[in-house]
């Protein structure tokens, strides 16, 4: 009798498998065309003009051949700058609410608080940012308030990240470390951060990616009109074609393109479309190094 | 050599009691008064009284959920993590009470092996020297010697002489334990606690391990928490059986095993329950 019943269960629940196996398969599939459909259209439209000799060298001005070596280098300044202030805090307010935060409401209003800084519109922290650091706090158009105003979004990422990061290690090392004694602090230094290390470094890395194509937090804070750069003498800081100058306005890559897009001038579609297929490659190269670096952090952890 | 032979000797006819050292009238290590543990309103240890004898091996056995894990954890005062705990009564450790003890210098004195291998994500040179230098700054040459020593004496130095840079987690399992147990050496600890060492071992590194209880109880004082009654007959010197939070019996292994008192403890070693 019981087997009777099987059969028909089990021809049943077969079924029912391969039906939620085709949903999901064409799903993830219409997904993965998508993807590869916007990235081919870019890399097609635009690859020409960003394999062109130059494109990535020559200056914005350049008479015979445009290219867009400023808007590149203050994308990699900008994002250099902002990665160098939302780190460290990062990591702080990531320990702080892993380790450190007592359970109780203070510090799930603080957990809500970070979660709610990264919804916020991006045009929003524009805003924000070109009030308070441009011109509050009088730093003017900046790199400096630009990479502020990035902080603000990357800061919720990374904290995420590194929170998950640090609770993911094992309970065990956790035992391990406070049965010899260490204290709290020594235990985050020496076992916790290690351990959890290639995730927190593929989280930077992936932020990168993010923080390398904002466009909208930048505009009313670096700028939008590229500064003359003068990198044969990058040392005098205090001078607006200074590179390394934080103090002076930059136009990332991103705005370059809203820039051209809303101002459009004679030729200006071929560099916004070689502008778009240099992003775009630069932020996929940032997801494959996230991987490579988390997978070798993580071999190098566990290295025979 | 000599050692090794004696304890594997000892594990042949373990069962039979044969070699086990005598644990009355020795000193004790711990000694623990009228003790009572709670989490919360749930009372997970009553009125225990008992004493460790110094340089001996002693087994807590018992059902899950007995208690003997948690008294284990309280001599280190690993229970200070716990959220919500009460204790009441005393431990002494050498004498002290080890509730108004530093609790980061008796961890110095009273190291503790887990269940779950788990050395720190450095290499192996350096999850050993992790505890002797917090004491205090060491020459290459005591470096070496101390990594030397614990090595050899968890049994793991053959293995591991050659690759003393590379990370402690590369290891096997077996290997893990033992680098674990080095790594608690390190620091010179009088007692050793171990929290069910085996039970995520195989076989051959259970062995390994049982071995090493029994020479390290030589000179140390050696609490295991097992699950394996056949274990705690090879290894301990005087075991404890633990019921529901009390203490039901303990006593030197041999009597314990071939006559014990309470029928509650014979019911557990004859497998009525577990």
């Amino acid at each position: 009798m019981a087997n009777r019943d099987l059969t028909a269960h089990v021809k049943r629940i077969g079924s029912q498998d391969k039906i939620a196996t085709g949903i999901l398969t064409a799903i993830v599939g219409v997904v993965m065309v998508l993807v590869v459909a916007i990235i081919a259209y870019i890399l097609i439209r635009g690859g020409m003009r960003a394999l062109t000799p130059g494109f990535l060298t020559n200056t914005p001005t350049d008479s015979v051949l445009p290219g867009i070596v400023y808007q590149l280098w203050d994308s990699f300044y900008l994002l250099l700058v902002t990665l160098v202030i939302s780190v460290p805090i990062s990591l702080g307010a990531a320990i702080f609410l892993v380790e450190y935060a007592p359970d109780n409401w203070i510090t799930s209003a603080a957990s809500t608080a970070i979660e709610t800084l990264s919804s916020l519109p991006s045009i929003v922290v524009g805003m924000f940012g070109s009030l308070f650091f441009v011109v509050t706090l009088g730093w003017g158009i900046s790199i400096i308030a630009g990479a502020c105003a990035l902080t603000m979004f990357n800061i919720p990422i990374l904290v995420r990240t590194i929170q998950q990061a640090l609770e993911d290690v094992p309970r065990s090392q956790r035992d391990a470390a406070l049965a010899m004694g260490l204290t709290r602090w020594e235990t985050t230094l020496n076992v916790l951060l290690p351990a959890a290390m290639p995730a927190i470094v593929t989280g930077i890395v992936i932020s990168a990616g993010r923080v390398f194509g904002e466009a909208a937090a930048l505009i009313f804070t670096a700028g939008s009109a590229p500064a003359r750069l003068n990198f044969a003498n990058p040392f005098n800081f205090m001078s607006p074609t200074c590179p390394f100058n934080i103090f002076r306005p930059a136009c990332s890559l991103a705005v370059y393109i809203w820039r051209l897009t809303s101002e459009p001038t004679e030729g200006s579609a071929e560099i916004v479309w070689g502008t778009a297929t240099v992003l775009i490659v630069c932020v996929l190269l940032f997801n494959l190094l996230a991987r490579v670096l988390g997978k070798f952090l993580a071999r190098r952890l566990t290295a025979e | 050599m000599d050692n090794t032979q004696q304890a594997s000797a000892r594990k042949v006819d373990g069962a039979a009691g044969e070699g086990h050292r005598a644990v009355t009238g020795v000193e004790s290590a711990i000694s623990v008064r009228d003790f009572n543990l709670w989490y919360g309103d749930f009372q997970a240890l009553k009125r225990i009284n008992l004493e460790i004898p110094k340089n001996r091996a002693t087994a807590f056995i018992g059902p899950s959920g007995c208690g003997k894990s948690t008294l284990l954890r309280t001599f280190n005062r690993m229970c200070d993590f716990v959220e919500s705990v009460r204790t009441e009564g005393t431990i002494e450790f050498d004498g002290k009470d080890i509730f108004k003890m530093d609790a980061n210098e008796l961890r110095v004195y009273v190291g503790m092996v887990f269940q779950h291998p788990n050395p720190f994500p450095m290499s192996i040179r350096e999850n050993i020297l992790y505890g002797p230098k917090r004491i205090g700054k060491l020459s290459k040459s005591e470096a070496d010697e101390i990594v030397e020593r614990c090595l050899k004496r968890a049994a793991l130095w053959e293995e591991v002489k050659d690759k003393l840079d590379h990370s402690g987690l590369g290891l096997s399992g077996g290997q893990q334990q033992r680098l674990c147990i080095a790594r608690a050496l390190a620091t010179d600890p009088s007692v050793l606690l171990m929290d069910e060492p085996t039970s995520a071992l195989d076989p051959i590194s259970t062995g390994m391990v049982e071995e090493l209880m029994q020479e390290l109880s030589v000179d140390h004082t050696v609490v295991v928490v097992t699950h394996n009654m056949q274990q705690a007959a090879r290894v301990a010197d005087k075991t404890a059986f633990y019921y529901l939070g009390e203490l039901v019996e303990a006593g030197p292994t041999k009597e314990l095993f071939a006559s014990p008192k309470e029928q509650l403890t014979h019911d557990y070693l004859t497998g009525r329950f577990s």
